[in-house]
């Protein structure tokens, strides 16, 4: 084995929670592509916050708030600059990545979506990338349409270009498959759709953990992505849009905080990001995500990539030797989010079993139904693996998988 | 069953069955799993419904032919885990030429044993439906196990004191 890209196993020692046992096991953390776990510098970041920092931000009439101020406006140019955004101002705080499509789906849809627009989706998002647009359907008249997916788990872009039309007013695509772990060509997507003169929207919970990021070499228009799976807090998440698509969008919510001035006959708007952060913000989210993207740093979205891949390589032989396994996606470009189907093993009952070896995956349609029904599953297994997985992890999987076979077929 | 292999680098791997597996998925479970009884389409039934968990996605259909407070015959269809679908095809078993009341009684017992209420273990109404008392130690599968007979429960009425006739509202024929 080549000596890893950092030292794996004091990575793990920053994560608290990793250090467990789990039914009696050691916990083997294998659900981080449903929420990662933090290191102390995120819990630390976020409970210093609290005890010396805390009050509410842009009313800054005394110590406490600037000081909360300048720690959430430090975030958000942290996060500004991790994904190359041109301008802080480019960052609005939002619950995460549900949200963020919500809001784009809720203002730039209201504005610019009307009865025969097309908005063109994939048969492998989220239903976060799929329930918003079903609803603005809804609302305004508009035809959602659907690329199609190849039996190998890619999208597939000759049918994409087929579907783009001048009717087409929006593209929504996941950077990467949170079942199938591929990684799609999104910056190819999104300069075909401005070819078709159509927004470009990223879905990027599943790769801002991952990837490293740049918006201008990306192209998109709109990026969304949550804090908690990338080792920041829950209830933060980011969406990333050009300052001037967001200047001309409409309010999202109304409140405190997004207002210029309000009279009782009606109200003007605050300069972005603020107009689409009505209400008090999850102020120690924002800094706890900060802390997160600053610790991803230190190590090195890099040398996590270069880690990573070489871990799913090793998980991808291990569990292509297992009779009867079926890993869905793609053996190339992809991370590693597994999915699996194990004999007749339903997932739940995979997952039970596993559970009683310490060991956590996900089972179920992975608020992935429509791609479910694609693949002809009801259901698949998926272990997911992250900066602080590790070989003897995979192996722990293995074995768990053998004692499944052996209580469904008693042979292992 | 106990069993020590040695893994490649020498150190032992137990590769025993746990006794709560071992518990929970006992083989007659497995039986009705892949052989599954009184499955498939009811020609005409008086009464029919769909459930699923949204959560995992297990799904259950189930239809009965009532004649004059009786069950006189019962089918089911539906995927799911082996606790979902195993649990059903027992329940149809138990439930073929029952009058109401008693699949409302044999509802109510199921539910306790599910609660690990030792004395309903020995029951010997439940039949095959005895063998899913290991699934009162994994609480997040009591709901798989109930799903059956939650159709049950929503087609004859939940068991009250006193019983009720069965609820025939909008939506439960189809």
């Amino acid at each position: 084995m080549v000596a890893p890209p950092y030292d794996i196993e004091a990575v793990r020692r920053d994560f608290p929670i990793l250090e467990q046992k789990v039914n009696g096991q050691a916990l083997v953390y294998l659900d981080s592509a449903a929420s990662s776990q933090r290191p102390r510098a995120v819990i630390d970041a976020v409970r210093r916050h609290y005890e010396t920092s805390h009050a509410n931000v842009h009313r800054g009439a005394h110590e406490l708030s600037v000081r909360a101020t300048e720690a959430y406006e430090d975030a958000r140019a942290c996060v500004a600059a991790h994904i190359g955004a041109e301008d802080a101002a480019e960052i609005v705080f939002v619950r995460g990545a549900t949200e963020a499509i919500n809001l784009v789906a809720g203002s730039l849809g209201k504005a610019h979506i009307g009865p025969g627009d097309e908005i063109l989706l994939t048969k492998m998002e989220h239903h976060s990338n799929l329930v918003p647009w079903q609803l603005l359907a809804e609302r305004t008249g508009a035809t959602l349409r659907f690329v199609d997916v190849s039996p190998e788990g890619r999208l597939v872009l000759d049918d994409y270009a087929r579907m783009l039309s001048e009717r087409t007013r929006l593209v929504g695509v996941t950077h990467i498959s949170n079942s199938l772990g591929v990684i799609n060509p999104v910056r190819e997507i999104a300069a075909l759709a401005h070819e078709a003169g159509a927004f470009c929207l990223v879905d990027g919970a599943q790769a801002a953990p991952h990837l490293a990021l740049d918006m201008g070499a990306l192209g998109c228009d709109f990026y969304a992505f949550s804090g908690h799976k990338m080792c920041g807090p829950t209830g933060i998440g980011v969406l990333w849009a050009r300052r001037a698509i967001l200047e001309e969008m409409p309010p999202y919510q109304g409140g405190g905080e997004m207002i210029a001035s309000v009279t009782l006959a009606g109200s003007t708007w605050a300069a972005v990001p603020h107009k689409f952060e009505a209400g008090t913000p999850n102020i120690a989210g924002a800094i706890g995500l900060g802390a997160a993207i600053r610790y991803l740093n230190t190590i090195g979205l890099d040398a996590i990539r270069r880690y990573e891949t070489e871990l799913l390589g090793y998980a991808l032989e291990r569990l292509g030797e297992i009779e009867g396994l079926r890993i869905y996606g793609p053996t190339d470009e992809r991370v590693g989010v597994l999915s699996f189907t194990y004999l007749d093993v339903h997932a739940h009952d995979l997952a039970t079993i596993l559970d009683q070896r310490g060991i956590a995956i996900r089972a179920g349609h992975h608020c992935n139904q429509p791609l479910m029904e694609h693949l002809g599953v009801d259901a698949t297994a998926r272990a997911s693996l992250y900066l602080y997985s590790t070989f003897q992890e995979v192996d722990a999987l293995c074995e768990a998988l053998h004692l499944a076979g052996e209580i469904f077929c008693g042979s292992a | 069953m106990s069993e020590r292999v040695n893994s490649p680098d020498g150190t032992s791997i137990d590769r025993s069955i746990p006794s709560t597996l071992s518990d929970l998925f006992q083989e007659v479970i497995l039986d009705h799993y892949r052989r599954p009884r009184n499955k498939g389409p009811l020609e005409a039934p008086t009464h029919s419904i769909t459930m699923n968990n949204p959560l995992c996605g297990d799904v259950i259909e189930l239809s009965l032919s009532v004649q004059a407070d009786r069950i006189a015959e019962v089918r089911y269809e539906g995927r799911g885990c082996s606790i979902s679908q195993a649990a059903a095809s027992m329940m149809t078993e138990r439930l073929k030429g029952a009058k109401l009341g008693e699949a409302r009684a044999l509802s109510a017992k199921f539910t306790r044993l599910l609660h690990g209420e030792e004395e309903v273990q020995r029951d010997e109404k439940l039949g095959d439906l005895r063998a899913l008392a290991g699934v009162s130690k994994f609480p997040v599968r009591i709901k798989c196990a109930l799903l059956g007979f939650n159709c049950l429960d929503e087609l004859v009425g939940k068991p009250v004191a006193g019983g009720r006739e069965p609820r025939s509202g909008p939506g439960e024929h189809r």
